[in-house]
């Protein structure tokens, strides 16, 4: 007994200096980043070249369908018998997941949403790309070209996906009247306490910093993505505030969807996608865009600049903006395409108008989420903003 | 095979080595990596691990009271869904064991046994179903169940692991033979006396030992909580959400250690009391 209790330890031993050792070994990565803010120097492919077979794919649910799931639901097949190159995914559950799994180098492609894509810029993670050799590229709206989470300096680090908006839904039967602004959910003496509910992330600290930016001006918000320590105490007190009204967060739709229809959450921030679903459900919800604007995401396909298979990649990120892929995905996910040309091809016609696709004005009042910096993402440099860490534990520290 | 025969010692070693191996590489090499990266951070920014020793993430677990707050809590539930999972199966066990006939004994061990064969989540899920706004219980309470939120998630918790509560107090009670509990009554002691000062005393290693499976598992939960636990927060979402949303596995680490913690101190008093010799 005496003995093995000894190898065990020394096992133990070896295994914990060989660890330390792994510690003084690679480190270094941590040179660029918020201070100098410089983005590492990538080529960008200059000419597409044949395919190489396979391409990998990182990407949320439901943006890679195979007919696997559903046999209507199929933009991969096709893809693969004309290019030749096989499709591979892994579904990444967060941006979070998204990053980590790029930084392998084992990827060619990814759908990053705005809180993931400038970390893998300034990463050196994801190459610039050219978006001569994407032909679909001239089709997507110009609302989503060249935006501040997928380009940088006017080069394009990606193509446009889709993009939706972070809504206000709530129970028409119980809830009246019926609500037009943010200050339904941050209330005090709201009559729906403990029937609120909200998103379950950090990101979520922005919408009540949205919420302050045109309810408190003096706070003087420019952006919900950048607040120094005033605007972000001024917001996370907001929420604390709020969790006394809040009965359950979600990031579960589906529990989203069974919490409006069973009445245990009556109002609360929401999805297109998830208001469509509890309709579906005969649940007498109601999601609109509050008269202060909204947060909201717009997803962009990102090449890596490790590729392996970059020619495949450049093909797969033609395909999946291509008008009837496009319409495809931003069908089955909920979400408004990118391709002005996917609203005709969308098997609902009214598809477009539900989710506001062709809306500029809709979606000139949402704030996409974008990863929170140390140096202000608003372009201030007289002080520092909380960065995502900061979010982070404050998240936690709100909930309580 | 003769060979072996001749060396009782390799034999020995062939047949430990695996399951060692496995002790010490997967079970307690998994432990040792969480104690090490709990000392690293992470780069804000690009998401790295830095890997030099700092004691920041304890410094953060210390100080901030929004831990402790979550710890507290966290031993709260493990301790009432451990309490009352002793009080309902004290008296079921004790049915099963000593009153029922012995014929249907290993039919009720089954029943306590089937809803283990269901899937954890199912069992949660339902239970989120059975606690909704105007759901089964709150018809039960007309209108007044608990909802989502801190005694949902006790409920349902003592819920799953019962089972695991009853089964070390069934065999305890079946190994105590019944001759005690007739010659407590020949003495004159009154039933309730006998429980108290001869079943009770015999019962504490068997009590003991559930409550390790209870408390553990109830420490460590997170999913349950997530279903019907409303906005609550316990240790085991504060691990997942800094793995998953914050993708800072250090501080996940850091955190994860709490629960480690607490249950080595918990072992070592359940040691001192004597009681895991008689088990």
């Amino acid at each position: 007994m005496r003995h093995r209790g000894k190898a065990l330890v020394s096992v133990l031993a070896v295994g914990v200096l060989a660890l330390a050792g792994c510690g003084g070994g690679d480190d270094g990565g941590s040179g660029s980043g918020p201070g100098g803010m410089s983005v590492p120097k990538v080529d960008k492919m200059a000419q597409l070249g044949a395919g190489e077979g396979t391409v990998n794919v990182i990407a949320w649910a439901g943006y890679v369908e195979d007919g696997s799931t559903d046999p209507k639901v199929d933009w991969v097949t096709g893809f693969e018998k004309e290019t030749g190159c096989q499709v591979n995914t892994k579904v990444a559950g967060t941006s979070d997941e998204m990053v980590a799994l790029m930084k392998t180098g084992e990827y060619d492609v990814v759908s990053a949403s705005g809180d993931a894509s400038l970390r893998l810029i300034y990463g050196g993670d994801v190459a610039p790309v050219n978006t001569d050799l994407i032909g679909n590229y001239k089709d997507v709206f110009e609302g989503l070209k060249n935006k501040t989470w997928n380009s940088v300096d006017g080069q394009p680090y990606g193509v446009p996906h889709g993009r939706g908006a972070n809504l206000l839904m709530y129970r028409t039967d119980t809830v009246k009247p019926a609500p037009t602004s943010w200050s339904a959910v941050f209330d005090p003496s709201s009559p729906y306490k403990g029937k609120i509910t909200a998103y379950d992330s950090p990101i979520y600290i922005a919408d009540a910093a949205l919420y302050l930016m045109k309810t408190k001006p003096e706070l003087g918000i420019k952006n919900p993505y950048a607040l120094d320590d005033a605007q972000f105490k001024a917001a996370t007190d907001l929420l604390t505030q709020q969790n006394d009204l809040i009965g359950e967060y979600w990031s579960d739709y589906t529990k989203e969807v069974q919490a409006f229809k069973s009445g245990d959450s009556v109002l609360g921030t929401t999805w297109q996608v998830i208001a469509n679903l509890a309709k579906a459900d005969k649940a007498p919800v109601e999601a609109i865009l509050p008269t202060e604007g909204a947060t909201g995401w717009s997803d962009t396909w990102m090449i890596s600049s490790k590729a392996k298979h970059p020619n495949c990649g450049y093909l797969w990120m033609n395909h999946i903006i291509s008008p009837k892929a496009n319409a495809g995905v931003a069908e089955w996910f909920g979400e408004a395409p990118a391709n002005k040309l996917s609203c005709a091809e969308t098997a609902d016609k009214n598809h477009c108008a539900t989710f506001h696709a062709e809306d500029e004005k809709y979606f000139e009042q949402v704030w996409y989420w974008t990863t929170p910096l140390a140096q202000c993402v608003d372009g201030r440099t007289d002080v520092t903003c909380k960065d995502y860490a900061a979010w982070t534990q404050a998240w936690t520290t709100i909930k309580g | 095979m003769a060979f072996f025969h001749r060396h009782p010692r390799l034999r020995l070693a062939g047949l430990l080595s695996a399951p060692l191996m496995w002790l010490a590489v997967a079970y307690l090499g998994a432990l040792a990596v969480l104690l090490v990266s709990a000392f690293w951070t992470v780069n804000g920014f690009t998401g790295e691990v830095v890997r030099e020793f700092t004691l920041a993430n304890f410094r953060t677990l210390v100080t901030e009271e929004v831990y402790r707050n979550v710890t507290l809590r966290s031993i709260g539930v493990a301790v009432a869904v451990t309490a009352i999972c002793v009080v309902l199966a004290v008296p079921m066990a004790f049915y099963m064991a000593k009153v029922a006939a012995p014929r249907s004994r290993h039919w009720l061990v089954i029943l306590i046994l089937t809803p283990l064969w269901a899937s954890y989540l199912v069992k949660a899920y339902a239970w989120r179903v059975l606690l909704a706004n105007d759901g089964p219980v709150d018809w039960l309470f007309f209108g007044h169940g608990p909802g989502y939120g801190l005694l949902a998630t006790v409920v349902v918790l003592t819920y799953l692991w019962l089972p695991y509560m009853i089964l070390p107090l069934y065999a305890g009670l079946e190994r105590m033979p019944s001759s005690l509990l007739e010659a407590s009554g020949d003495l004159g002691a009154r039933p309730l006396r006998t429980f108290r000062a001869v079943v009770l005393p015999l019962l504490v290693p068997s009590i003991i030992a559930g409550s390790i499976f209870t408390f553990s598992l109830s420490l460590g939960d997170y999913i349950t909580v997530q279903i019907v636990g409303g906005k609550t927060q316990l240790l085991g979402n504060l691990v997942y959400a800094n793995i998953g949303a914050a993708n800072n596995l250090p501080f996940a680490a850091a955190i994860a250690t709490v629960p480690v913690l607490i249950m080595v101190i918990y072992l070592v008093a359940v040691r001192r009391s004597g009681a895991l010799e008689e088990l």
